[in-house]
């Protein structure tokens, strides 16, 4: 049987930090279709990955050359939270920013939007808060009761053991237990409650 | 209950993609050109040579 010998990563690492330009080329190759796919499962877009897989790579090159890398043996999962980091940092940036496509005729409703008017949105909270009013009243009377105490009326746990006759403590366990069985029936049905 | 919401996830395929070759030419020249200068109150430079 032949025998393939393969060098770590740990040792590539190592090798680069020394000065081994060639060590940088082998991990780039052996990891860049996994890391590459990975931002583009995130991202589905050819040009947005490409440029997170290379901002990716530089915050690599810049840390190991700072002689900052520490996880050795660890090289992967180090590039894929940095990758990954960097595809949240690019959700962030483009909900902040309008996103505006050329499509030759220019319309100014594509990057004018009014937040307050969007018909849609007030449509789809109203259908949510509807589902969760409804979904509370499936609970137990007396967790509903410190819900909407809570939630609705914001009562304090003072206010509402007061008026529930109970103790502080019996009541917070009450909204607990509210919280779980509003969790367990959205997860048994698979409702998804998003705006 | 009014209506139940379907968990609708991007079920898109992934295919085996690979970066562009410019791309990881970039990185490598990047790399060659990247000089970081370390100081004696241990503070980094780094400057990008041609």
């Amino acid at each position: 049987m032949k025998k393939i010998k393969t060098t770590t990563d740990a040792t590539l690492v190592k090798s680069y930090i020394d000065g081994n330009e060639e060590a940088l080329s082998k991990l780039i190759n052996r990891h860049q279709q996994r890391i590459y796919n990975f931002i583009f499962s995130k991202v589905f877009d050819r040009d947005i990955t490409e440029d997170i897989f290379q901002d990716t790579f530089i915050k690599v090159i810049r840390t190991l050359k700072r002689g900052k890398y520490n996880e050795e043996g660890k090289f992967l999962p180090w590039v894929m939270r940095i990758a990954h980091n960097l595809v949240i940092d690019h959700f962030r940036k483009s909900n902040r920013m309008p996103k505006f496509e050329n499509k030759g005729d220019f319309n100014i409703f594509s990057v004018l939007k009014d937040e307050k008017l969007d018909a849609e949105k007030l449509m789809v909270k109203d259908q949510i808060e509807n589902d969760v009013r409804n979904l509370i009243q499936e609970l137990p009377e007396d967790q509903m009761e410190v819900l909407i105490m809570r939630i609705y009326k914001d009562m304090s746990f003072k206010e509402i053991s007061e008026r529930t006759n109970v103790s502080i403590n019996t009541a917070l366990g009450r909204m607990r237990y509210a919280l779980i069985n509003l969790r367990k029936v959205i997860e048994k049905h698979n409702i998804v409650l998003t705006n | 209950m009014a209506k139940l919401y379907l968990n609708q996830s991007p079920n898109k395929k992934v295919e085996n993609l690979e970066p562009r070759k410019e791309t990881i030419a970039f990185l490598l020249n990047y790399s060659k050109a990247l000089n970081v200068v370390e100081t004696k109150n241990k503070k980094t430079f780094e400057t990008i040579l041609n």
